[in-house]
């Protein structure tokens, strides 16, 4: 098991080397290595999920590919290392791997606990709650004595404790490691809800044996930011992380697309020529070249064209961008300038 | 043939305690254990050293902190309001204790009765037994969890239409739903007969025991001791319903929105657990049990015979006894393994201590140096304990040369 793994050897090397392998630049040790290792969810589809050739899709996978094109101008050099919602940090700290892209949501206790940080949210989302439609479930308020399947080690596992708490309704949990085995548990019928971000229904809602016999309630009960996480100490490592998001919004925002981004270069637009490194040399103060965002922008594409093709309408997912559109179309998510 | 030794002392004032082999032994012990001291402080200290760099939390402060998560299968109450992670620590504790001891129990009696079953006569019972061996110890365990998880759910009727079996008894996907037996106040009447019948049921055995070997009468010690353990609490509950007192109630089982409300319940993740953990160590246990009584010379078997004995008796009387101590060591061997398989719990749900403290706490807390160190030790000790205790029993079952 991977956690046996990751934490020996979080272990071992607690005890027997000193501060300097922690504390080598992460970018250094990823260029040398030739590829970056990246933290991915086993399989949820739209976020990360290997097909049948074994080829990685999916938003945070695409935010990895994003990273290796700023670093490497080549999308491909990443090797993408599944982990189960209770391996996932532990092998971050450990140095398994150099970025945790697998839908971590940001709290607070993380943050400042675990020795770790999140750059930037990609992907903002809330807790959510799948019954079968022949329950007759209209609302979470009506789950009282239900069973209700979760992923452990989750801030889901944390919330529904607070929800049904908070509403004085009781619960029976039935808490499984993986993913996989929590919504085949539900899907056989072991509880009546299934609980995990919105957009982890939606997704695992596809993969139920008659996804149309499930229905998701309308409540939110929580706030999930999710983000992708690194090693704290490391600061320009989480700028790197940090804006290599920003700068999928900035494109988006810009209007850069990847079928566009050539034309765009000779654009006269000061916005658009520091975005691709034609005016300054932004990219070289986090110690890549001034032509990063160009690369991610031409490799791997926009955040809004990341989002649709993964979990927007162009995916099966069909996921609004809601709280993910831009702030100029009344979202969340806000680039800071790049200038 | 030695003579006596002179009466010089063995140890002459001349040697210099430098080359003196008791004193240097000990100086090279002592040594070592500084070293290793040393070490294990070095390692200890780095770790915390770059805990510290790393900016992760550490030290075993976390066990008081509230734990906010819930577990559906804990003998002790356990709330997430108001429960820490300790109490998480001891209900996972108690999970796997109770798994390990039922287990090691019923895996026990399978693996007999296979395991003599497959020396039978009977050409049918030692084939199945044989065929049951050979499967069941050839596929992984985690594999069969999973089957029994799988085929015990899909199995079973949903919680809406369970299956009603007689006396309140329901079994439906989310398991099986017992009356819950109610003490009241008045009952500590009846753990103190049972008490008694116990106490009086060995009394008798040891009495017949006397009698058949000074008159070899033999009294009916099965009878008369079921009698006692069963019959007398029986009996002195019975009287106290027709006093009109009700020791104890049962809480029935009833139909509620999603499910069966009230009651015992045994959930679907444990009996998946026991069943694959006594069906896979029982197929290993009969093999052991076979190379035990197979290493009983066949002239004891046919000494009972020549004496009288039946072949139960003989098995009872003559083979065990001198198989056990063949028996016993790999025994203990097969009851480790037990104890530690049931931390597969994790893939089928079931709330032992690898699921809750090395899943839940570790990941809500981060802190894995410390709960990895914990889970560790807990199974260490849990195997020294069961190691040491068959050891007791070992030296007493084994070949006593005279």
């Amino acid at each position: 098991m991977t956690i046996i793994k990751a934490a020996l050897a979080l272990g071992l090397g607690l005890c027997l080397f000193g501060g300097a392998a922690q504390a080598q630049a992460t970018l250094t040790g990823v260029k040398q290595k030739g590829y970056l290792a990246c933290g991915s969810n086993p399989a949820l589809a739209g976020f990360g999920v290997p097909d049948a050739q074994g080829r990685w899709t999916g938003l945070d996978v695409d935010f990895c590919r994003a990273l290796a094109a700023a670093i490497f101008n080549d999308p491909t050099k990443v090797r993408f290392i599944p982990l189960s919602a209770k391996d996932r940090f532990t092998a971050l700290q450990s140095g398994e791997v150099d970025i945790l892209s697998r839908n971590s949501t940001w709290s607070m206790s993380r943050d400042t606990t675990l020795g770790l940080d999140f750059p930037a949210v990609n992907f903002y989302d809330g807790q959510g709650f799948m019954v079968k439609k022949k329950l007759g479930v209209t609302s979470a308020k009506q789950l009282d004595g239900a069973s209700i399947c979760t992923q452990q080690g989750t801030t889901t596992e944390l919330n529904l404790a607070d929800y049904f708490r908070a509403n004085k309704l009781k619960y029976e949990v039935v808490a499984f490691a993986s993913a996989d085995e929590t919504f085949k548990a539900y899907d056989s019928g072991r509880c009546d809800a299934f609980t995990t971000d919105a957009s982890g229904l939606y997704s695992e809602r596809l993969r139920a044996t008659a996804p149309d016999d499930n229905v998701v309630l309308p409540e939110i009960i929580s706030k999930e930011p999710l983000a992708p996480a690194v090693r704290q100490g490391d600061a320009q490592w989480a700028d790197i992380v940090r804006w290599t998001h920003y700068a999928m919004l900035n494109a988006e925002e810009a209007g850069i697309t990847q079928a566009n981004v050539d034309q765009m270069k000779s654009s006269d637009n000061p916005d658009v020529k520091r975005i691709l490194g034609t005016e300054g040399k932004y990219g070289e103060a986090i110690g890549l070249t001034s032509d990063w965002a160009y690369r991610i922008v031409k490799l791997v594409g926009n955040y809004g064209e990341v989002f649709e093709r993964n979990v927007g309408q162009g995916s099966p997912l069909k996921i609004q961008r809601g709280l993910n559109a831009l702030w100029s179309k009344g979202g969340l998510q806000y680039g800071p300038p790049i200038r | 043939m030695q003579t006596p030794a002179p009466a010089t002392p063995r140890s002459s004032p001349k040697v210099s305690p430098l080359y003196d082999p008791r004193i240097r032994g000990a100086a090279y012990q002592l040594l070592l254990l500084v070293v290793v001291g040393l070490l294990a402080w070095t390692a200890i200290d780095n770790a915390a050293d770059n805990l510290r760099n790393a900016r992760i939390a550490s030290g075993f402060g976390f066990l008081g902190n509230t734990a906010g998560f819930d577990v559906n299968q804990s003998l002790i109450p356990f709330a997430a309001a108001s429960s820490t992670y300790g109490a998480a620590f001891v209900v996972g504790l108690i999970n796997t204790l109770m798994v390990a001891a039922i287990g090691i129990v019923l895996a026990t009696i399978l693996g007999f009765l296979v395991g003599i079953a497959r020396l039978s006569e009977n050409w049918i019972v030692a084939r199945l037994a044989e065929i049951y061996i050979e499967v069941i110890r050839n596929i992984p365990l985690l594999l069969q969890l999973l089957f029994w998880y799988i085929a015990v759910l899909s199995a079973l009727p949903s919680a809406r239409d369970s299956y009603a079996l007689p006396g309140s008894v329901f079994l439906n996907q989310r398991g099986l739903f017992l009356p819950r037996p109610l003490l009241a106040a008045d009952a500590w009447a009846l753990p103190l007969v049972l008490a008694l019948g116990i106490a009086g049921a060995v009394a008798f055995r040891i009495h017949a025991g006397r009698v058949q070997r000074r008159t070899g009468r033999r009294l009916p010690v099965r009878r008369v001791a079921a009698l006692l353990v069963l019959g007398l609490p029986l009996a002195v509950w019975g009287l106290l319903a027709l006093l009109g007192l009700a020791p104890v109630t049962f809480e029935l089982p009833v139909k509620g929105t999603f499910n069966l409300r009230g009651g015992l319940q045994l959930y679907p993740e444990f009996v998946a657990l026991v069943l694959g953990l006594v069906i896979y160590t029982a197929a290993f246990i009969a093999e052991v049990v076979r190379a035990g009584i197979q290493a009983v010379s066949r002239g004891q078997r046919e000494a009972a015979r020549a004496l009288g004995l039946q072949s139960g008796t003989t098995l009872r009387l003559v083979v065990i006894p001198q198989a056990m101590r063949v028996i016993v060591p790999p025994l203990t061997s097969q009851y480790l393994n037990l104890t530690k398989n049931s931390s597969l719990a994790v893939a089928v749900g079931y709330p032992d201590l690898v699921q809750i403290f090395m899943g839940t706490v570790l990941n809500q807390t981060g802190q894995a140096v410390e709960v990895v160190a914990i889970t560790m030790a807990v199974y260490l000790t849990i195997s020294l304990v069961t190691a040491s205790v068959m050891n007791l029993y070992n030296r007493r079952v084994a070949l006593v040369e005279r």
